[in-house]
């Protein structure tokens, strides 16, 4: 037990307590938690930066203007739901489709239909506070509905990928994508059941990947393999998450972007609490790097020269190695 | 230096509550272990008289220092007498006195002291005593005895066991013989030793006291041979010349003065009674601590009316259960749902005792669980819903009671110590977590809270524990202390050990 306890640290796996006491609680401060716990606060921002994010069609702050739902909706095919202060991905609904003759019955990612006193009653429920992170009344958002790349379509089972990237005093750190599968019913959180797929830093592309705590180089629903894919605008995307650190003010902070097959890369949220797994997507640990950007730490750096010392400086281990061996 | 300022508070607070612990251990007494009862005699004097015709004076010798015991409390019951307490020369004296009396009279002295074997009391070192003024033939023969003693021995000690181990011989030399023949008593024996230890220059005294057990209603005083050796009192059995001191023995006075001195009465008597108590220790520590004005004390739980005192003896091993939450969470690494809900259905364990709270809770939890899946197809709105789940918590109580009762298991009834609000979260929340993430992510979650709660209950079922954290409450401190520290572990959880794993494997 010891011995393993030693081996991690050798590797320089950051657990959960040292996450919270010594980035988390240290480095992102309380009065800055709203920036990213309330997505609708976040979407402002990132706008206000002038960075790309799903389109808003509509907020739903109570229990009065649930019903209105459907015409916030409008004539739109597909849109997202989500609570404005979820965790974890909770409650959100990612409607794809609706049928053509009942304009009033959806098709969830899942393939599964639901008809509009459904989705309003799920509504309902995040506006009262099911999802949001503190038990209080919430809001629901209303957004755009990502429509990935070809990049990923065939590691991904429905629902979107995405990116995650975490952002240490504003220097991309570690990345994963986030593969939906088809027990995490559409949803790129690892917890759910997506896989996670580590990426090389300095090249944007990917690495094998997690489900749950094990590594695995294959998508578990579809067969094929998730390394070696190239993520594309890669530098945009570092920039995009470095950029992240301006924008929330959190020093550890975690960036989520997708892709769109038209708009390109865009936030989807930010998360000032990221989970750990992304080392096992990486077989690499988070502290070694943590330490690096501490050395090379320069406050005057722009958000697109940190992503270059990303991509300059942590390149996968696997890579380096083959080089070496080559 | 965050880090130095934590484990500096953390230092602070466990030194502050060890130190305050162990002063109220160690100096008032008060006990670790539960139940501790200590045996507390009440020794009663009653003097009773014919009074004369003036005013009477009544000196009474009453113990002063009592090796092996404290005293408690000490009264005494005399009407219309004036009291006052003296030092005379054989120590501590009661006085009684009145201007007239008339007929029979009877005085009452008492005292109750208990055990204490740490108490070692100083006693004054004596002078050398002057050498006795004997008449022939005795002088002569104390001093062959003297020599003779001498002879054979080599101090103070060995020279008194010889002394008396000569005097008790069964078949006496003459001297013994001769000093022997005058001696009637047992307390006039040990006053002719103390006179041949005097001719040899050893300060010696008489002892008197009784030896205390059980109940007795006249109980006998002996006579014992205390000898100061340069350094200290050592106690003589006058009998067999051994070293000792009986177990329970209670000096009541010492010297060659007689118990009692008593001016315009006769007839006097006096009786010893003797009664055994069961006092709890703590309620001794707090009359010690008392009479010794340590305000320390007022603030004790004991003083508290009993059934608060009841409510905080369990009150208080919530911050047991939250140190094993913490632990557990912080070391272990194990989910629960919600922070405290293990804690207090640990809480509620205490009742229930550990199988049955388990089931029980478990049927709570699975029969609400059902009745929540079957109230989401009424989409009723958060608040509302939460509330039918409460209610449903409480009828499934109810029922679980009255059938229960029913069946003769009386044990079904304490269900409803359960928590209900915590229940009716944990279910509503349990469900969530069910439709989100899937039912094993659920399961998980609830063994978690239930494998707190069981180790919760484990420790803050102990019934030590409780008694030395209610005697004892600023141990919390040191509760609080252990916590601090723990708040700021940064290393692996030991299930992050195996989430991690494969990061070391290859």
């Amino acid at each position: 037990m010891l011995v393993r306890a030693r081996m991690l640290r050798q590797a320089g796996v950051l657990g959960l307590n040292e996450r919270n006491a010594e980035f988390i609680s240290r480095l992102n401060p309380r009065r800055w938690f709203p920036r990213v716990d309330d997505k609708v606060l976040t979407k402002e921002l990132a706008i206000a930066a002038g960075m790309a994010v799903p389109e808003l069609y509509g907020i739903i702050s109570n229990q009065g203007e649930v019903r209105g739902f459907g015409d916030i909706v409008g004539d739109r095919e597909s849109f997202v739901i989500k609570p404005a202060q979820g965790s974890g991905g909770d409650g959100i609904l990612v409607v794809t489709g609706r049928s053509q003759r009942r304009r009033d019955t959806y098709r969830l990612s899942s393939g599964v239909r639901i008809s509009a006193a459904e989705i309003a009653h799920h509504i309902s429920n995040i506006v009262s506070g099911q999802y949001s992170l503190s038990g209080n009344p919430d809001k629901a958002l209303i957004e755009y509905c990502v429509r990935f790349g070809p990049v990923f379509a065939d590691v991904s089972y429905q629902g979107v990928p995405d990116i995650r990237i975490i952002v240490y005093r504003g220097y991309p750190t570690m990345a994963m994508v986030r593969l939906p599968t088809r027990a995490s019913d559409g949803k790129a959180n690892l917890h759910q059941g997506a896989v996670g797929a580590g990426v090389d830093m300095s090249l944007g592309e990917t690495l094998t990947g997690v489900l749950g705590n094990d590594v695995v180089d294959e998508h578990p629903d579809t067969g094929v393999l998730i390394s070696g894919l190239q993520i594309p605008q890669w530098d945009f995307i570092l920039g995009t998450a470095a950029r992240g650190f301006e924008v929330t003010g959190l020093g550890y902070l975690g960036v989520d972007l997708v892709i769109d097959r038209d708009l390109g890369p865009m936030i989807l949220e930010m998360n000032a609490r990221p989970g750990l797994n992304i080392q096992i997507a990486n077989c690499a640990g988070l502290t070694d790097r943590l330490a690096r950007i501490d050395e090379i730490y320069n406050e005057d750096d722009k958000p697109a020269y940190r992503a270059q010392i990303a991509r300059r400086e942590f390149p996968a281990a696997r890579q380096a190695s083959m080089l070496f061996s080559a | 230096m965050k880090q130095q300022y934590v484990f500096g508070l953390a230092a602070m607070l466990a030194v502050i509550g060890l130190s305050v612990f162990a002063y109220k251990w160690q100096v008032l007494g008060f006990p670790v272990s539960k139940g501790q009862e200590t045996p507390v005699w009440t020794i009663e004097s009653s003097i009773s008289f014919d009074s004369g015709p003036g005013s009477i004076k009544v000196n009474l010798h009453i113990p002063t220092l009592i090796p092996g015991f404290r005293m408690l409390n000490e009264n005494s019951v005399s009407r219309g007498y004036g009291f006052s307490l003296n030092y005379g020369t054989g120590g501590r004296e009661a006085q009684w006195a009145i201007r007239r009396a008339n007929g029979p009279q009877k005085i009452y002295y008492r005292i109750s002291v208990f055990q204490d074997s740490m108490r070692d009391q100083s006693d004054t070192t004596p002078p050398f005593p002057p050498p006795p003024v004997i008449n022939e033939p005795f002088k002569t023969a104390v001093e062959v005895i003297v020599a003779d003693v001498k002879e054979h021995s080599a101090d103070t000690t060995s020279f008194t066991s010889e002394l008396l181990r000569l005097m008790n011989d069964p078949s006496p030399d003459p001297n013994v013989e001769l000093l022997r023949s005058d001696v009637n008593s047992n307390t006039n024996f040990v006053e002719t030793v103390t006179m041949i230890l005097a001719a040899a220059r050893i300060p010696a005294r008489l002892v008197r006291g009784f030896k205390l057990e059980g109940r007795q209603r006249n109980a006998d005083l002996v006579t014992w041979l205390e000898v100061h050796d340069g350094d200290n009192w050592r106690y003589f059995n006058p009998a067999t010349g051994n070293e000792t001191l009986p177990d329970n023995f209670l000096i009541w006075w010492r010297g060659n003065e007689p118990l009692i001195d008593i001016v315009g009465g006769n007839n006097v008597q006096v009786n010893f009674a003797v009664q055994e108590n069961y006092l709890d220790a703590v309620a001794i520590a707090e009359s010690q601590a008392a009479k010794r004005g340590v305000s320390l004390i007022d603030v004790s739980l004991y003083s508290l009316p009993i059934q608060t005192q009841a409510v905080y003896s369990v009150l208080l091993m919530i911050p047991i259960g939250a140190l094993v939450m913490v632990a557990l969470r912080t070391f272990v690494g194990i989910d629960a749902f919600g922070t405290f809900m293990p804690v207090l259905i640990a809480l509620a364990f205490r009742e229930t005792k550990l199988f049955w709270g388990v089931v029980l809770f478990t049927m709570l939890v699975t029969l609400g669980l059902s009745i929540r899946f079957l109230l989401d197809r009424l989409r009723l709105l958060l608040v509302p819903r939460l509330s039918a789940v409460l209610i449903v918590v409480v009828m499934l109580m109810l029922a679980i009671s009255l059938v229960s009762h029913r069946l003769g298991l009386e044990t079904g009834l304490s269900v409803a110590l359960f928590p209900m609000v915590i229940i009716a979260m944990t279910i509503e929340r349990m469900s969530v977590v069910w439709e989100e993430r899937g039912a094993a992510e659920a399961m998980r979650a609830a063994w978690g809270s239930l494998v707190v709660a069981m180790v919760a209950y484990v420790f803050m079922d102990m019934s030590w524990l409780e008694h030395l954290i209610f005697t004892f409450p600023e141990l919390l401190l040191v509760v609080l202390a252990l916590v601090v520290i723990a708040g700021r572990y940064t290393g692996y959880r030991l299930l992050e050990l195996r989430r991690f794993r494969a990061l070391v494997d290859n």
